[in-house]
């Protein structure tokens, strides 16, 4: 049954949202702190256990199946409903402020992701070795 | 014109469906034909849905773009947190947990550089710009973090509605150049596999941002990235009101 599988989706958001929305009051935030993260370990733990079989698989895989594809679409009408006027009207400040936080985030990615790689040394010695 | 009107807005969410299939169907076409594939189909139509968005904040004047038109007011659902939410936990279906747990230190670590380092510049350009009140530089750097984390931190700390619709705008700016520069910048910053999505997810943040970037890049990529950038506004409420706030308040 595709719904199975809606239904198991629906509750790891639910439970993920309600937690993340607790962590918010414990921590004395006003936000969710984390509620999606945490649905998607949900989910990733029943799409890998066996336990959860019947909910995951067959027909009620095709149920989450649909809404990971629909994801792209989902983000598409996301966009068009972005405040881009309102980010247009922020004027030079906020734009540079956007921008240098942006660029300066892109840049540090290579250099974080060096970070529990396996063989870090190996890679040292390669750069070492070109010319 | 009546009869058109009244079935397009009982029937917003569907009108959606269609016309976001249409502009999908439109940029996949465009990618193949004009950028013979090099420019992703998905980039495409994520760029047009930000011009679509623009212009439908500048004839509507609110502030959900093309949802404001009342005929397309099913986009805002479509394209709204929940729904959003629901689908991108849908993109975990299959994940490995073995893939999360090697980023696993990588990937927190990210989220407090990336809070840390946007906020720094975003506060530095507040100074550049002349501001010397410790709250005003503290929501304008918030702002930089996230478009959430500027009018939380603001409110908290009791900074002008001028200041905070500027932190709301540097957010927004910041979200907007994630979706359009990731696909542009992928391969020279290593983007292309699990590990590094989740450290430019945690460094990024902007869970509008992150979640339509990846999806330009690499669809396979969204889970992790969505996996980290999900803490981060949350992260960036904790600090922002707390320690930044004291520590630009010992500065200035």
């Amino acid at each position: 049954m595709i719904v199975y599988g809606v239904a198991l989706l629906s509750a790891c958001l639910v439970v993920g949202m309600l937690i993340g929305e607790a962590l918010g009051v414990a921590l004395n935030v006003q936000a969710n702190v984390g509620g999606v993260g945490i649905a998607m370990l949900f989910l990733v733990y029943a799409s890998n256990s066996e336990k959860f079989k019947t909910l995951t698989q067959g027909a009620a895989g095709d149920g989450i199946k649909f809404w990971s594809a629909m994801y792209i679409p989902i983000v598409v009408a996301m966009a068009a409903r972005q405040d881009v006027a309102g980010a247009v009207d922020g004027g030079l400040l906020a734009l540079l402020a956007g921008v240098a936080a942006v660029v300066v985030s892109f840049a540090l990615v290579p250099v974080l992701s060096k970070i529990g790689k396996e063989h870090p040394v190996d890679e040292k010695i390669a750069e070492e070795d070109a010319p | 014109m009546d009869i058109i009107n009244t079935v397009f807005v009982r029937n917003n969410l569907i009108v959606a469906f269609a016309l976001v299939g249409l502009v999908i169907w439109v940029s996949y076409f465009l990618a193949d034909k004009l950028t013979k594939g090099r420019i992703h189909g998905s980039a495409i139509a994520i760029a047009l849905g930000l011009v679509a968005a623009y212009y439908g904040g500048v004839v509507s004047g609110g502030n959900t773009g093309l949802a404001d038109v009342a005929m397309l007011g099913g986009i805002g659902l479509m394209g709204g947190g929940m729904l959003r939410d629901f689908a991108i936990v849908a993109t975990a279906f299959g994940v490995h947990l073995s893939e999360l747990k090697k980023a696993g230190l990588a990937g927190v670590i990210s989220i407090f550089a990336g809070v840390i380092v946007s906020f720094v510049v975003g506060a530095a350009i507040a100074v550049m710009f002349g501001y010397t009140d410790a709250a005003e530089i503290t929501t304008i750097g918030a702002g930089a973090v996230t478009y959430i984390v500027g009018p939380v931190t603001g409110e908290a700390i009791g900074a002008s509605n001028e200041v905070i619709t500027l932190s709301v705008a540097a957010g927004l700016v910041k979200s907007i150049l994630v979706m359009i520069g990731t696909p542009l910048v992928a391969r020279l910053i290593g983007l292309d596999n699990p590990q590094s999505a989740m450290v430019f997810g945690g460094l990024m943040g902007t869970t509008s941002g992150v979640a339509a970037g990846l999806a330009a890049t690499d669809p396979k990529l969204v889970p992790y990235g969505a996996m980290t950038a999900t803490f981060y506004t949350g992260v960036g409420c904790l600090l922002g009101p707390s320690i930044l706030f004291f520590i630009v308040s010992g500065i200035f």
